[in-house]
């Protein structure tokens, strides 16, 4: 076994939920405390009455040997950010170590203590102290990271003047001069224009060949494939997988973390999620050819079926789905209380199928992931929930002919519909 | 959270084939901690960095500029004069009241000031310490270096005052850098403890400006120690800054008498909340980040 530049054993991040720390939060329940216990307050330690808590990390464990680009890769929540605050030292962990050797450097952030009045100058040497940089070591490579950034004729200007693509640039260009042997780097190349970010990436590639090693938070996987040779997936505080980067983000991207692909089956009725009114039996992303569907071209229409055994007659129970994008926000929801066949009657006992269909030139494009549940109204029971139940991709490849047009930048939104539009001439030949 | 690369039977000293020790072993830390005062030094660039941002954004984009660090000290003297020295007759210790109530103005706005902007260091900073690690020492200690800079343009005001009521300066001015320490680690002392509290509790950004008035008319900056019967005056002793004031009058002015059993009173009392504040913060801080 080769050299090592950080081992990470068992990490773990506990916080509880609702404000964190102990139990009291406002001054006057604290001097209550102080009060009747008056030693212990002075710790501020752990209340008696059990909290809610959560394991943002939870028996996290690997290791980077020097000249490695690692790759960190997961939904937002799985736990990244937290990773790199606990390993930079932001933050304590609750439980596990790490060790570290040679100089560490963390870029939580862009342009940490960065201020609107100080100038540009003024700011690169603050900025350049705050992320542990030598005064002499900023002086030294001033003209470099000013060439970088690109904001030479502004750089005695204050910052405040600057347009937020500069103020980006700048502080961009102080943290890619910071030259530790251990790096930390979260999500902090999306910034600037497509130009930049490629000069980002250049330099971020030199990182990786001077036999320094790195841990790279992204949720680009394009830049993650080009810049890791081997990457983890978190998911839940949880390391899924480590191990090349190409296999861990194609793990990723079809549901390896989100537990299968697009079809879920439940074959046996023990086993399947629900009550006695509904279990589930099975969810499938299908394309309009009927096939399962873990890719879906952003202009076909492609549906969800939902298949669940409706065990109680007595009980009316509905269908919905729950489209997720990649960052947690729910698209919409989605029931089949609106069809005709549900406002008819009753459905027999038995295995039944509900189907959703959505259009194409809907949905945006990127990864959704789908919550599947059977429930009752109007007095709301729900009688089976699986999250996460099946997953797939909206690739938009359009090629002049969906919403995106030729445009080929990015495009956000929840949802990317083609819309129709009218246009119309109000004025002719430039006459008031 | 930066611990020496000392383990005991953990992954610091499971040495792996070869492997030197680690740099640096990232572990949860229980109770007391060290101080490692060295990181302090360690950082010393850091700390001069984030005072000198504090003394370019005071005065920035302000009609007066350096103006108030001369307007704040001089108008308070001449409230001062006003009210407590001409309507009110409080008695000098033989000294223009003005250049009396301007010696013990300056060590007192000077200590005002830091313990203001210390206690509310952590939380101005929350940006900074949620998104990069060092010593969070700093971030107190580096908030008063624009203090430094209104009192010397202070002490510059009161120079010109003695020279306008010929109050000659003696050697005994040599002295007065040991009482400016003696404010220091007094604000300090106190700022830590504040500056953790309001970490959780906001309430503190309140309770500052109201717990510095109350402390001013506690220390003989309007009046003179010597208002105060002898028997007393050892209680006095106990608010460090009472020694702070009426040193810097002592030194400056050649007035009164400073006391060595008050001064030692005063000096134990400002090292005890200096200490006491540096371990309570170290002990906080780790948790500084999540709960801020």
């Amino acid at each position: 076994m080769g050299r090592l530049a950080l081992r990470v054993e068992g990490i773990g991040k506990q916080y509880s939920l609702g404000g964190g720390g102990p139990s009291y939060d406002t001054l006057a329940d604290a001097l209550g405390r102080i009060a009747r216990a008056p030693l212990r307050w002075l710790g501020a330690s752990a209340p008696s009455q059990p909290r809610r808590t959560f394991w943002p990390l939870k028996d996290v464990s690997f290791e980077v040997p020097p000249g490695q680009v690692l790759g960190v890769v997961g939904r937002n929540g799985a736990g990244k950010s937290t990773l790199l605050k606990v390993l930079s030292g932001v933050t304590e962990p609750t439980e596990g170590a790490a060790a570290v050797w040679g100089s560490m450097g963390a870029l939580l952030e862009v342009g940490t203590g960065f201020h609107p009045e100080l100038t540009g100058r003024e700011n690169v040497y603050l900025n350049g102290a705050i992320l542990g940089m030598r005064r002499a070591e900023v002086a030294r490579k001033f003209d470099e990271i000013v060439a970088f950034s690109g904001v030479e004729r502004f750089i005695d200007t204050p910052a405040k003047h600057y347009s937020s693509g500069m103020y980006m640039r700048l502080a961009f260009a102080v943290a890619a001069h910071l030259e530790t042997e251990i790096l930390l780097v979260d999500e902090v190349l999306a910034v600037g224009d497509a130009e930049f970010q490629r000069k980002c990436l250049q330099k971020m590639e030199q990182v990786g060949t001077q036999g320094r090693a790195v841990l790279f938070v992204s949720h680009d996987m394009s830049a993650v494939t080009r810049l890791c040779s081997r990457a983890i997936l978190l998911e839940q505080g949880h390391v899924l997988a480590d191990g090349d980067a190409p296999g861990v983000i194609h793990q990723y991207l079809h549901g390896g973390a989100m537990h299968g692909a697009a079809v879920r089956e439940w074959p046996h009725l023990a086993e399947a999620p629900g009550d006695g009114v509904a279990k589930l039996r099975a969810v499938r992303v299908l394309d309009d050819q009927g096939r399962p569907a873990p890719e879906v071209d952003i202009r076909r229409p492609l549906r969800i079926e939902v298949d669940f055994w409706n065990l109680d007659p007595a009980v009316r129970p509905a269908a919905n789905v729950h489209l997720f994008n990649d960052q947690g926000q729910c698209l919409f929801i989605s029931c089949d209380f609106t069809s005709e066949a549900w406002k008819a009657g009753p459905r027999p006992k038995g295995l039944v199928r509900s189907v959703c269909h959505i259009p194409g030139n809907f949905l945006s494009e990127g990864l959704v992931s789908v919550l599947a549940a059977v429930s009752s109204f109007p007095r709301t029971a729900v009688h089976a929930i699986e999250r996460d139940a099946v997953a797939f991709t909206v690739v938009d490849r359009s090629e002049g002919d969906g919403a995106r047009g030729s445009f080929a930048g990015p495009m956000p939104g929840a949802v990317r519909p083609l819309l129709e539009w009218t246009l119309q001439d109000l004025e002719q030949g430039g006459r008031r | 959270m930066v611990e020496p690369p000392a383990g005991e039977g953990s992954i610091a000293s499971r040495a792996v084939g070869g492997q030197p020790p680690p740099t640096r072993v990232i572990r949860p830390r229980q109770g007391w901690a060290p101080l490692e005062l060295g990181q302090l030094w360690k950082h010393r660039e850091l700390v001069f960095f984030m005072a000198w941002r504090d003394i370019q954004l005071r005065y920035r984009q302000t009609l007066l500029g350096v103006g108030w660090a001369v307007l704040q000290p001089l108008s308070t003297t001449v409230v001062f004069a006003v009210f407590f020295g001409r309507l009110a007759k409080i008695p000098s210790d033989g000294l223009p009241y003005p250049v009396f109530a301007l010696a013990g103005l300056i060590p007192w706005q000077f200590f005002a000031h830091m313990l203001l902007q210390s206690s509310n260091s952590l939380v101005d900073n929350q940006h900074i310490l949620r998104k990069v690690y060092f010593p969070r020492i700093i971030v107190p200690i580096a908030s008063v270096g624009a203090g430094f800079v209104d009192f010397f343009v202070s002490l510059a005001i009161l120079f010109a005052f003695m020279a306008w009521y010929r109050v000659p300066l003696t050697l005994r001015v040599l002295a007065m850098p040991g009482f400016l320490a003696l404010a220091f680690v007094t604000a300090l002392g106190v700022g830590l403890w504040l500056a953790t509290f309001n970490v959780r509790y906001r309430d503190i950004r309140y309770t500052v400006p109201f717990l510095s008035q109350l402390w001013l008319f506690a220390t003989p900056v309007a009046y003179p120690a010597s208002l105060v019967p002898e028997r007393y005056r050892f209680l006095l002793g106990l608010n460090p800054m009472s020694g702070v004031v009426e040193g810097f009058r002592w030194a400056l002015l050649g007035s009164g008498t400073v006391s060595g059993g008050v001064l030692a009173i005063s000096s134990a009392v400002a090292a005890a909340l200096l200490v006491s504040g540096l371990y309570y913060f170290r002990r906080m801080e780790r948790g500084f980040a999540d709960v801020i």
